[in-house]
């Protein structure tokens, strides 16, 4: 489960941010009229069908698995958390139905619908990832019920659905899904533009896939304070884990870096801000900050993995929004950035941050929550199926998604070798182009 | 059978029409696959090419259906999501499998055509999956309605086998399985037929196949109708007992003898409308003769259900959904399946090729 979800979280990212994307090229070409917008938005709408179609299928797995591989939650959650995914389910077929409108429809609708089919394929997906941020923001602070013998009774899915965990962690999610996919995105084009400085179709690029990330970047570390924040109030046991801090005390001192030992309980290496963490997490200076100690030791979650995995985060997410600063320099000194080296450079390091920040990000939001299922009400023991010999489908959904992952790679790699390097003259927006097939037609007929 | 229209019911029933969809969409989708498999004969790469354009739009919409049916199962019926998962694991593991194949080698083969022996690969894959999935998703259809599964788990500690693998390894599931592969192979052939537009000879391609996959749904039905005496005796006993039951068959055979002759009598159009009708009445005779029983002889609908404010508010986001769904799938269908067939959109984009 958890390795079908770091699998398909990737694309459903690239499924929230690369509609955005796509969308503001078409919408820059049918105001400007330049040709390469919508070379541009073609190509993208390319690499989303591919990395859609992956999602959705991997998507499927996922639901699937919630009672294959955890019938004792579904049991347990299925009445109380439904209601998201139900949501969910409507939203991936707006999603779904105006993505082949899209794809497939360049020469069959007007413009102007064709315009507003991406901008539903990008609301929508934006709504899927929140509906199903919503079901996991409730395993974090589950309301809406009360337990009675070991059963969920007086349930109320509404109130499910507003938990207090809910807004914090679906901004930063989605701002998460642009940043990432953004700084994806700028990352090849940038790359591609040291090779061939003078291509506009990547300075256009660029320039797109930078508006998205940019913003997002920036904002991304306030998110994450308020999600912290929200931490602090509602799981403090997994604070403790992400900071590493053992001992319940007053004016705690930020920790940057370090490895925590959970034998002698102590972190050892660290950088330590003093008053730090009473300050972020509480916003004064002598909060009191709850350690491990008070948690018993077998409800501890796994405290390095968590502390570390925090740590990654919080660096790539610097790193991501510092360099957002420095595009916003060079924009407001007016320097074209494709003249930037070092900042193109910059922003190509940058280029697979955003998604190892996520995968991170979840390691900590689920891996500091263990051993429970559901916050202090299901242990994940007590939900994993009663199946043996889980080991086999284990290895064998692995196998596949390497299998696809190196596959969606090489295929993109494709599509990413065969761009412009030289600004041309692509046919005209309603000419003979087919369907879904500008670069890469279908096999063709009676060959 | 008094109080039909409970909350419960309802849902169920909506989830029976969710899947009735998806086996009319997205089972005609699988069916394209097998075709792509069987596709021979001089106009071999026109009909490959056919079927690529005739799902390559849709399939993902039709596929959510399948979603709608499993998110539908979890929200309202949790504890036969639950024994549904621990017992069918194995063939819903093949099912995804599949699922995964088929999707991920349809788009491959579609955005990478640049190399022949790649493309022809993903073909194969994209084919060969379309055949698991639907025999994976008819023998779970098949185990649920014979009533095997669930009762392993009221038994307590038993051997991996008797509770993992016996509940869809008997004649009439496999049948079952079979069954369904034979109805979406001929959906598919049904529709393509249509698809073909006006060209006369793969529209005859599609007609030999559609009326060959027409007799092996005959043959299938009547081989796991023997077998649900034996194997599936809930069914049978559902069959006569429900007063919906017979009409439903009626239909069902009324609507097959339909499609055949207007097959044979090349009325496509037609054949399509029959064709679909004979498959709605085979899923909502399945529905019917195990009702109340969502998990025959061990739940019922009404004891699996989700307490009724989930059911409520569950239906209001269907309604809800429904708004914003079916101007949109209606709008899908008209850009793609309107006025112009694939065919058209396959002679435009075949005429001027090359960047
Ligand atoms: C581009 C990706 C990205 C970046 C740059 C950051 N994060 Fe993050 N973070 C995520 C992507 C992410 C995520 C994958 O989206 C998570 C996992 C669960 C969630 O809701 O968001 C997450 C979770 C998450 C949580 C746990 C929420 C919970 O368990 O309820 C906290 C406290 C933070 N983040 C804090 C931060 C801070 C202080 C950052 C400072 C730079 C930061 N994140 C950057
Ligand atoms: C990329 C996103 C995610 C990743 C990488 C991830 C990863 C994990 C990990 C590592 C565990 C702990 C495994 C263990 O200790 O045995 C876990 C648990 C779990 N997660 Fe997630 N998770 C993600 C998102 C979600 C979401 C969105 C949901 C549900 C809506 C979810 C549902 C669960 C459930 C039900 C468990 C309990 C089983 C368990 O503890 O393993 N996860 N996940
Ligand atoms: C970690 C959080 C998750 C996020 C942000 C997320 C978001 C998304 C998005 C944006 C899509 C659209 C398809 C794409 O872009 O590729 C998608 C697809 C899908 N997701 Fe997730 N998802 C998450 C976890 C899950 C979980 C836990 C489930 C299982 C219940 C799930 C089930 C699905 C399904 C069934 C699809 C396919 C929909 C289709 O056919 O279009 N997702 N997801």
């Amino acid at each position: 489960m958890a390795m079908s979800l770091a699998f398909h979280i990737i694309f459903a990212m690239v499924g929230i941010g690369m509609p955005l994307l796509m969308v503001l090229a078409e919408w820059k070409y049918q105001r400007t009229g330049e040709p390469v917008y919508l070379d541009l938005a073609k190509r993208w709408a390319k690499g989303t069908a591919i990395l859609f179609a992956v999602g959705a299928v991997s998507g499927t797995v996922l639901s699937l698995e919630l009672g294959l591989l955890w019938p004792g939650f579904m049991k347990f959650a299925g009445a109380i958390i439904g209601m998201p995914f139900s949501l969910e389910g409507f939203a991936f077929f707006t999603e779904a139905i105006f993505l082949g409108i899209y794809l497939y429809g360049w020469d069959r609708i007007s413009p102007r619908a064709h315009l507003w089919s991406g901008v539903a394929v990008a609301f929508s997906g934006v709504l899927s990832g929140i509906f199903v941020v919503i079901a996991n923001a409730w395993m974090n602070a589950p309301r809406g019920f009360v337990m009675r013998d070991g059963v969920p009774v007086d349930i109320d899915p509404l109130v499910a659905m507003t938990t207090p965990a809910a807004f914090p962690q679906t901004v930063h999610m989605t701002l998460a899904a642009y940043a990432a996919t953004g700084f994806a995105v700028a990352g090849i084009h940038a790359y591609l533009l040291r090779r061939d400085p003078r291509a506009t179709f990547h300075r256009r690029a660029l320039e797109i896939a930078l508006l998205i990330a940019v913003p997002a970047s920036l904002l991304q570390p306030i998110a994450g304070d308020v999600a912290a924040k929200a931490v602090a109030r509602l799981q403090p046991a997994k604070l403790a884990a992400m900071e590493g801090q053992f001992t319940t005390e007053r004016g705690a001192p930020l920790r940057i870096g370090g490895w925590p030992d959970e034998e002698a309980a102590v972190t050892r290496w660290s950088l330590e801000i003093p008053k730090g963490l009473s300050i972020l997490a509480f916003g004064d200076a002598n909060a009191e900050v709850q350690g491990l100690d008070r948690v018993p030791r077998d409800d501890w979650p796994p405290v390095a993995i968590v502390h570390v995995a925090f740590q990654v985060m919080v660096a790539l997410g610097s790193y991501m929004a510092l360099v957002s600063l420095w595009v916003l320099w060079c924009r407001w000194r007016r320097r074209a950035l494709a003249e930037q080296h070092l900042l193109l450079r910059a922003i190509v390091v940058g280029a697979p941050m955003g998604f190892i920040a996520t995968e991170a990000g979840w390691v900590v939001t689920e891996v500091g929550r263990q051993p429970w299922v559901v916050q202090g009400v299901l242990r994940t023991a007590d939900a994993v199926t009663p199946m043996p010999g889980l080991i086999v489908p284990f290895v064998l959904f692995s196998a596949l998604y390497v299998f696809l992952g190196v596959i969606v790679i090489y295929l993109l790699r494709r599509q990413i070798a065969t761009s412009p390097r030289e600004p041309r003259r692509p046919r005209d927006a309603r000419g003979a182009t087919p369907p879904a097939s500008t670069v890469a037609p279908p096999r063709p007929a009676g060959d | 059978m008094e109080s039909v229209l409970t909350l419960p019911a309802l849902l169920a029933g909506i989830m029976l029409l969710a899947l009735n969809a998806y086996v009319l969409l997205g089972g005609a989708d699988f069916g394209g696959g097998v075709w792509d498999l069987f596709a021979r004969g001089p106009r071999r790469e026109q009909q490959r090419a056919l079927i690529g354009h005739a799902i390559g739009p849709i399939w993902e919409a039709n596929h959510v259906w399948l979603i709608l049916v499993v998110v539908l199962l979890f929200t309202c019926f949790p504890p036969a999501f639950a024994v549904i998962g621990t017992e069918l694991h194995v063939p819903l593991s093949l099912m995804l499998f599949g699922i995964v194949l088929r999707g991920s080698a349809f788009t491959f083969r579609t955005y990478d055509a640049q190399d022949d022996g790649v493309q022809r690969r993903w073909g194969l894959v994209f084919s060969l999956s379309s055949i698991l999935t639907p025999a994976a998703l008819g023998i779970c259809v098949g185990a649920i309605a014979s009533g095997a599964v669930g009762r392993a788990s009221t038994l307590g500690v038993v051997p991996f086998a008797a509770r993992f693998v016996h509940p869809w390894t008997n004649p009439f599931v496999l049948g079952v399985g079979a069954f369904s592969l034979a109805l979406f192979a001929f959906l598919a052939a049904v529709y393509l037929t249509v698809e073909a537009g006006n060209d006369a000879e793969l529209q005859a391609d599609f007609r030999r196949r559609a009326l060959a996959a027409g007799v092996a749904v005959f043959v299938c039905a009547f081989g796991t109708l023997a077998m649900a005496d034996a194997h599936a005796p809930r069914i049978i006993a559902g069959v006569m007992r429900s007063p919906a039951a017979l009409p439903l068959q009626l239909a069902t055979a009324a609507a097959a003898l339909l499609a055949f002759g207007a097959l044979i009598a090349r009325r496509y159009h037609l054949a399509r409308i029959a064709a679909g009708a004979q498959v709605s009445c085979i899923v909502w005779g399945w529905g019917i003769a195990q009702y109340p029983y969502i998990i025959p002889s061990t739940l019922t609908v009404h004891d699996a259900a989700a307490p009724a404010i989930t059911l409520r508010l569950t239906l209001g986001v269907l309604a809800a959904g429904a708004i914003v769904l079916i101007p949109s799938l209606a709008y899908l269908y008209r850009v793609f399946k309107g006025r112009r067939s694939a065919f058209d959109a396959l002679e435009e984009s075949a005429a001027p090729r090359g960047e």
